[in-house]
């Protein structure tokens, strides 16, 4: 996306003779109108034939909305619950309560920072294993109380460190698959960033699973693949579009329920229509699970994960 | 794979038609030592104890009473869901993998008896593409766990595996959650899972099935983490202990129950398994 520049260029420009419409009295309307459709057309030029790399970008963009964004506006009323009882609490997952149309709901999201102090204090949205903890607590508790979970998925992946595997992130993770499997509640995790690995995996074993459409869910990230498989890391490119980590992909690779479409240039140059589209649809797939009894929705589940993966069978 | 070369662990072909000579120098401590002495103490050095990697089938006999095993895995083979190709076509790279191992994929599966107790067991082959944890796998070992269920007898599953099967994309890392919803199944059925880890046992694999263990048994030796010590030194430079994600760290660390030595594990199983036989029948 090298021409991002060169539109929020010119969209700056547009601004200025607009300003400029209104104080100095000279009419500009007309050539703003045509710059206006000129910025149109280049912006739908940009974005219609997205490469897999260029979503990469997008999802990570720094202007991205967050989690927390999304709470804010999908959701009445959040009241965060910290900790994991254990060890501490995840600055880069957070669990708590909220109404959705005025609906308990027990959310979860993870959350990256803007600024270098918070993304430190976030660890750049690395799940550590008192995320993963916390995360357990609250589906727990969700269960307890039939609240219907809304998990917001956004990691470049658990968080790699020495306290980590002291703290045995792996066994985190596979604790958490095993307890969203069987819940009894309604559970929806919606990609809404980066799904980054096994990391973003332990939050989105749900009953549904959406996707932003510029956002992406991979097994590795494509920097990953490409120094692994190729051993190169200037294959990324190629690795992104090998790994078909993209949401129309994966709509098509039958993993996930539903894209999110997002306005051109991605979810943070309208966020409101955006997030607007989001809560349209977590609605009406809540309201689908809802009809659906406990039993038949793990039962559901149970088919969907149980027949996940692609392999050929042998004659005779 | 890249990421374990910093390990001085590896592998020795005992498989007489390949390399026919008698003699092998034990890379660890330089003894030569005679092939068919190596191969009848589990592969292990005589003189220094240094453990060689185990094939599936060599790892499976040593476990298991003699002659007891009958295969039970499904006819299936990997497929190609994304048409992926790095260096070389993914199908390409399993069809090597097969002629390497002879194997059809990175697991047996079987059932056995491991001191006369009758169990489903899968053992997973590090040699087919680093253990990695693709399509097959994760049906083979729910396929596994389900047998136990309909059989009434305990699951076991001895890993060594990288972790995903990149090549299968979004298909490998769904292994997890896969493996981990039928895991449930059998908790669910009072079925015990006895997860034995070796060498290595990490990522995915690590993250799911293998941490799952109703009893979590390692080998001496063993290396079980998540994130391997290469993936942490290039994402956050971060210095690293010299016991980093051995046995002795993850059973310091709480995360394994026992750590038990190559020679002794078939007894080991057997124990472990004998303290179910009442809750099982």
């Amino acid at each position: 996306m090298n021409d991002e520049r060169t539109l929020d260029l010119l969209e700056t420009k547009i601004r200025e003779l607009r300003e400029l419409n209104k104080t100095d009295g000279i009419d500009l309307s007309s050539e703003i109108e045509r710059l206006e459709k000129k910025l149109e057309a280049m912006r739908e030029e940009a974005y219609a034939n997205l490469s897999d790399w260029e979503r990469v970008k997008l999802a990570r963009h720094a202007q991205r909305p967050y989690a927390l964004d999304y709470i804010g506006t999908l959701f009445t009323d959040f009241f965060e619950l910290h900790g994991d009882r254990i060890a501490g609490d995840d600055r880069a997952l957070l669990t708590g309560l909220a109404r959705l149309e005025g609906r308990s709901v027990a959310v979860i999201g993870q959350q990256k920072g803007r600024s270098t102090q918070e993304n430190k204090e976030r660890y750049f949205g690395m799940t550590r294993p008192q995320g993963y903890r916390k995360a357990r607590r609250i589906l727990e508790l969700a269960d307890r109380f039939g609240f219907p979970v809304i998990s917001l998925v956004d990691t470049p992946g658990a968080y790699p460190g020495l306290e980590s595997e002291e703290m045995n992130i792996g066994g985190a993770i596979a604790e958490n698959l095993l307890l969203m499997a069987r819940i009894r509640v309604p559970t929806i995790a919606v990609v809404i960033g980066e799904g980054g690995s096994g990391g973003a995996l332990a939050v989105a074993l749900a009953d549904r699973v959406l996707m932003l459409e510029n956002a992406v869910y991979s097994v590795i990230s494509p920097e990953g693949a490409a120094a692994i498989l190729w051993k190169e890391k200037e294959r990324t490119k190629e690795a992104a579009a090998a790994l078909r980590l993209t949401a129309p992909h994966l709509l098509e690779l039958g993993v996930i329920d539903e894209v999110i479409p997002e306005p051109l240039g991605g979810a943070h140059k309208d966020f409101e229509a955006t997030s607007a589209a989001l809560k349209a649809s977590l609605l009406q797939q809540l309201g689908d699970l809802d009809a659906l009894s406990a039993e038949d929705r793990i039962k559901a589940r149970t088919v969907r994960y149980r027949g996940m993966g692609r392999y050929r069978t042998l004659p005779g | 794979m890249a990421i374990f070369k910093d390990r001085h662990y590896f592998r020795v072909k005992l498989d007489k038609d390949r390399d026919d000579s008698l003699w092998m120098r034990c890379k660890s401590c330089g003894e030569l030592v005679f092939k068919r002495r190596v191969r009848e103490n589990n592969n292990i050095c005589p003189y220094c104890g240094e453990y060689f990697f185990l094939t599936a089938r060599e790892r499976l006999e040593s476990l298991i009473d003699e002659g007891s095993f009958v295969d039970i895995s499904r006819p299936i083979v990997a497929g190609d869901p994304l048409e992926f190709e790095d260096t070389k076509p993914y199908p390409q790279r399993v069809e090597e993998a097969q002629e390497k191992t002879g194997l059809p994929s990175a697991i047996i599966l079987g059932q056995a008896t491991v001191s006369s107790i009758p169990v489903v067991m899968g053992v997973m082959e590090f040699q087919f593409i680093g253990g990695s944890m693709g399509s097959v796998m994760g049906e083979q070992i729910c396929h596994g766990m389900e047998e136990a269920i309909r059989r009434r007898c305990p699951f076991v599953l001895v890993s060594s595996s990288g972790g995903a099967r990149i090549q299968e994309g979004i298909f490998s890392l769904l292994q997890m959650a896969k493996t981990a919803t039928v895991r449930g199944q059998l908790a669910a059925a009072g079925l015990p899972f006895i997860s034995v880890v070796t060498y290595p046992t990490t990522g995915g694999v690590q993250a799911s099935i293998a941490s799952l263990g109703d009893v979590i048994i390692a080998e001496k030796g063993t290396m079980i983490g998540f994130a391997g010590r290469r993936v942490i030194q290039t994402t956050i430079a971060e210095e690293l202990p010299k016991n980093y994600q051995t046995d002795e760290f993850a059973l310091a660390h709480g995360q394994i129950d026992r750590v038990i030595g190559r020679e002794g594990l078939r007894e080991e199983l057997g124990d472990a398994l004998s303290f179910f036989v009442e809750a099982v029948r």
